[in-house]
């Protein structure tokens, strides 16, 4: 069973605004997508558009080859009729219904037999890690067991997609964990090709086998967690994406590979052999020393803040601020003058007008 | 794998996507129930305020004699000419509306400075016995609202105007003067005491919402406590009594019992009595005149106090925590002010019913002794020196068909009103932010603007003769059950509304996910989730049918006559001890009603209300 999700030139309004602007994407089959972006940003109104939930303005969706949405047209297929299961923010269980009544409401539209429903529900509860709720009501469970119940609901349909819509994000950060491993494995054993809403880039890089960063209704980015991450599109890609932020330093391409930031010169790739360009580069890819190293460009450090696994330094030099990550404790004391080098693989440039990626 | 996308080839496709599109939308559910009930809403508030103004522009068989050359159908505007200017203008329509706006003002703020000082003494103070009064400041809104009127007339009545003596003349022997039997000042003080209600929900609602830290922020300023609730407080509590202000004024403005019992003896007229004695002797052009005036006048003040008050000053007061560190200590009045609520809730409360019982024990008027005692107004087999021979009420096959029709028509509204609440709240809710919804909710609330008894006129006009396949309903039971329906439509789409949002829309998205149909959805999710809000909206709504009396008094006879109404009618065939006994007897009623009320869900008045 492979299902793609094709989507052509989809746009959703509403009102003067444009949730989603002529969105054109193509999901292989089998894939973990992530919409990624800020709030208001599209992602959730293109997986409601895909749902059924929303009519979109314009386009058409395929799931499958089948034709489930086309504005010219007209069609729309009723959203019980696209076969995906979707996961809700906030769950969405019936609270007047038992984990049993809630997972077998679809299933008794589908007119099976109690046998199966009985086998389902089992399988499902085993899937998630609570066999033994089918008599609970939603509101006897912590909101952790909620959510597993709330997959077991969709698993227990068989969906062809599963639509995810940030289900992770009202649970603390240690469930959040837990989940994260659960819901990837559970991908990893169906068939189904599953898009997922966040605005979590850690959710986002650790569980999608494919990201698409959404902005003002816009797919800014589409490719796998690695790329996205060390070769961002764009400027505001390359904003979004990194925890400590990406360091972005004004510039221009003053020769051959090499960036002149004013103070100081970094080395880069690029194709270009003038202009100004905003450089970006990811705290993890610059290098610290206590001495000085050839290339190494003197900073202040300004303050030092370990994590235990890593340590976060910000460096100064003059009005620019740098952030170094360095693996392990650091030794670097605060004011103490310290040499920076950058790895010049790692140094993305971007046009400065049109914020496009110029490294190459 | 991709797919091209297919261009529509000809003209006949594009606009066979254009039906389909236009198809899938009309059939969406909250789409198709907005149509509905846009058109339901039309044909009971808009269509019968279209019929009422042409019928005042219209010459009628009764106007002939006036005007002799014209022909009944004949456009004019004879009635409007009459009742606006010229002594039959100043006696039928501007005295009227001063009377009408004299009294409703003074009902509003003595129910203001009673219930606002009732709330204060409530929430703010170290008073005793808390639950209690709160508890007895909803009685008097509980029974009829032309009770304490009544009760004041058994009391206070004099044999000059009254003709038979009230219970003061007969213990002092002195005639209690006219100012203090009928007329404006009876009106107010009998009216106030019933609405303070509203204000005293209201008010103490927003007291204990109010954010202390904002009046402790005021005390750490310096600010004493008399100039923390002048500058603070009250500038937080404004939008409770704007609201307060609205609901009580329409609410008085539209109101006939109290009026026609304490006014109509003595010819004052307010808008509401001007109205009624107009439509019983068929003269609905003028009517309809008067009731014109009497919405626009209530319409022009409902935006006039939502102007004023406005949204810049209607901030949200509900902060953080919800408790009070500070109550004020009454210290050395404490004894005094705690005698003068329990003597005034007393007053209120229990003795009206007191004297409404003990006037209906009493076989001649006025007569106040012992050996005047009689059951014969409850159980007497009728006789002819009695009432006009009309047994006592108990045995009384009229009454016992009045408290029948009571019961029916607060059932049957009850239901309509829960159900269209259901229906006005799916609409409302799931189609939130569209036009439409915001179509649906505005027209819902028309009904509010309108008096009470100028809405009963409204469907005198629409109702006389049949309308396309609608039949004449005039005189007909339904008339009554259509119009108490409509009337409630406010409340219903409020109650509905607020049912509605509790429920998220993601459990029905989830159900459609599922591949339910509309449907099921509704039966299987949607109902389930509302029924507490269905069963407390019923319930309040019941209640408040039974003590209906301003929007039905235009439109009953006397096969469809209510309890409500039969007490007016007792009253104006000089009946008093029977009316007492069938105002008791409704309030047995409203009590019962209110007791399951309270079994069923803590008897909150306040939630009632939309608040």
């Amino acid at each position: 069973m492979e299902t793609p999700i094709i989507i052509n030139n989809l746009t959703k309004k509403f009102g003067d605004v444009v949730a989603v602007n002529d969105v054109s994407v193509t999901i292989e089959p089998r894939t973990f997508l992530t919409l990624l972006g800020p709030s208001g940003c599209g992602k959730t109104t293109l997986l409601r558009c895909i749902s059924g939930l929303e009519d979109p303005d314009e386009g058409e969706i395929y799931i499958g080859d089948r034709l489930i949405y086309s504005h010219v047209k007209g069609i729309s297929v009723p959203p019980g009729q696209r076969e995906l299961g979707m996961v809700f923010q906030n769950y969405a269980l019936w609270p007047h219904m038992t984990v049993y009544k809630n997972m077998t409401f679809a299933l008794e539209m589908q007119k099976l037999s109690k046998e199966e429903m009985d086998r389902r529900v089992k399988q499902s509860l085993e899937e998630v890690k609570m066999t033994g709720y089918e008599g609970r009501y939603p509101r006897e469970m912590s909101g952790g067991q909620q959510q597993r119940i709330a997959l077991a609901r969709m698993l227990a349909y068989r969906p062809k997609v599963f639509l995810m819509d940030e289900p992770l994000s009202n649970l603390d950060a240690r469930l959040r964990m837990d989940m994260r491993t659960e819901l990837k494995r559970l991908h990893h054993l169906s068939d189904a090709t599953t898009i997922y809403v966040t605005h979590d880039q850690l959710e986002a890089m650790t569980m999608s086998s494919n990201i698409a960063v959404m902005k003002e209704g816009v797919i800014q980015q589409m490719d796998t967690p690695d790329k996205v991450y060390h070769y961002p599109a764009n400027l505001f890609v390359a904003d979004f994406i990194g925890n400590p932020k990406i360091n972005l330093l004004e510039g221009w391409i003053s020769g051959q590979d090499l960036v002149d930031l004013g103070k100081f010169n970094v080395p880069a790739h690029t194709y270009r052999k003038t202009g100004e360009v905003t450089l970006a580069v990811h705290p993890e890819d610059i290098c610290i020393h206590p001495e000085p190293v050839e290339g190494g460009v003197e900073f202040i450090a300004y303050s030092v803040l370990p994590s235990g696994a890593d340590t976060t330094i910000i460096a100064h030099k003059g009005d620019t601020e740098l952030i170094v990550k360095e693996m392990g404790v650091s030794k670097i004391a605060m004011d103490q003058k310290i040499w920076l080098t950058f790895n010049k693989d790692a140094v993305n440039l971007y046009d400065k007008a049109s914020g496009k990626l110029v490294t190459g | 794998m991709t797919v091209a996308s297919i261009a529509p080839k000809d003209n006949k496709e594009k606009w066979l996507a254009r039906i389909r599109r236009f198809f899938r939308w009309l059939t969406t559910p909250h789409v198709i129930l907005s149509i509905i009930m846009v058109a339901v809403m039309f044909y009971l508030v808009i269509i019968p305020l279209y019929r009422m103004i042409v019928t005042t522009i219209t010459v009628a068989d009764i106007d002939l004699r006036a005007l002799r050359d014209a022909e009944a159908g004949d456009l004019t505007w004879y009635h409007w000419v009459r009742m606006l200017t010229g002594k039959i203008g100043k006696l039928m329509t501007y005295q009227p509306l001063v009377h009408s706006v004299v009294v409703a003002l003074g009902a509003t703020f003595l129910a203001l400075a009673i219930g606002g000082l009732m709330a204060w003494l409530v929430c703010r103070t170290d008073i005793p016995g808390r639950e209690t009064i709160h508890m007895l400041a909803q009685v008097p809104y509980i029974m009829p609202s032309w009770t304490i009127a009544m009760a004041w007339l058994v009391l206070f009545k004099n044999q000059k105007s009254g003709g038979t003596m009230g219970l003061l003349e007969f213990i002092t022997g002195a005639p209690t003067p006219d100012w203090l039997a009928y007329g404006p000042i009876p009106i107010i003080v009998s009216s106030g005491l019933h609405y303070y209600t509203f204000f005293f929900l209201f008010i103490s609602a927003a007291l204990l919402s109010i954010d202390s830290s904002l009046e402790e922020a005021g005390e750490l300023a310096g600010a004493g406590r008399w100039r923390i609730m002048r500058k603070i407080t009250f500038p937080l509590v404004i939008p409770a009594i704007a609201s307060g202000f609205i609901m009580t004024f329409s609410k008085a403005m539209g109101t006939f019992g109290g009026p026609n019992v304490l006014g109509v003896p003595i010819r004052y007229y307010t808008l509401s009595t001007m109205l009624k004695s107009n439509s019983s002797i068929g003269n609905y052009g003028d009517a309809f005149v008067t009731a014109i005036v009497l919405i626009v006048f209530a319409m022009v003040t409902v935006m006039l106090n939502q102007k004023l008050v406005g949204t810049r000053k209607s901030f949200e007061t509900i902060g953080g925590r919800g408790f009070m560190s500070k109550k004020v200590k009454l210290r050395n009045f404490k004894p005094i002010i705690v005698a003068g609520v329990v003597v005034f809730q007393f007053i209120i409360a229990v003795l009206p019913l007191v004297l409404l019982i003990f006037s209906s024990f009493m076989l001649r008027d006025g007569k106040w002794t012992l050996d005047n005692f009689t059951l014969a107004h409850w159980i007497g087999r009728g006789d002819i020196a009695i009432n006009s021979g009309e047994p006592g009420i108990l045995r009384n096959p009229k009454v016992w068909l009045g408290a029948w029709n009571s019961i029916r028509l607060s059932i049957l509204t009850a239901l309509f009103t829960a159900l269209s609440g259901i229906i006005l709240g799916y609409a409302i809710v799931k189609g939130r932010g569209t036009r439409l919804s915001k179509i649906v909710e505005q027209m819902s609330f028309i009904p509010y603007v309108i008096p009470g008894i100028a809405f009963g006129a409204v469907y005198i006009a629409m109702f006389t003769k049949p309308v396309g396949p609608i039949p004449a309903l005039y005189g007909t039971f339904a008339l009554l059950v259509l119009v108490s329906v409509a009337k409630h439509l406010p409340f219903s789409a409020r109650s509905g509304v607020s049912a509605m949002l509790q429920v998220g829309k993601e459990l029905e998205e989830a159900a459609a996910l599922a591949g339910a149909s509309p449907w099921r959805r509704f039966t299987r999710i949607i109902f389930p989730l509302t029924s507490t809000g269905f069963v407390s909206g019923f319930l309040l709504t019941f209640i408040s049918t039974m003590r209906e009396l301003s929007l039905i008094i235009l439109l009953v006879t006397p096969t469809t006559a209510v309890l409500a109404s039969m007490t007016m009618r007792y009253i104006e065939n000089g009946n008093d001890q029977q009316a007492n006994a069938v105002i008791i007897l409704l309030i047995v009623l409203v009590l019962i009603g209110n007791f399951i009320i309270s079994r069923f869900r803590g008897g909150s008045l306040k939630k009632g209300l939309g608040m």
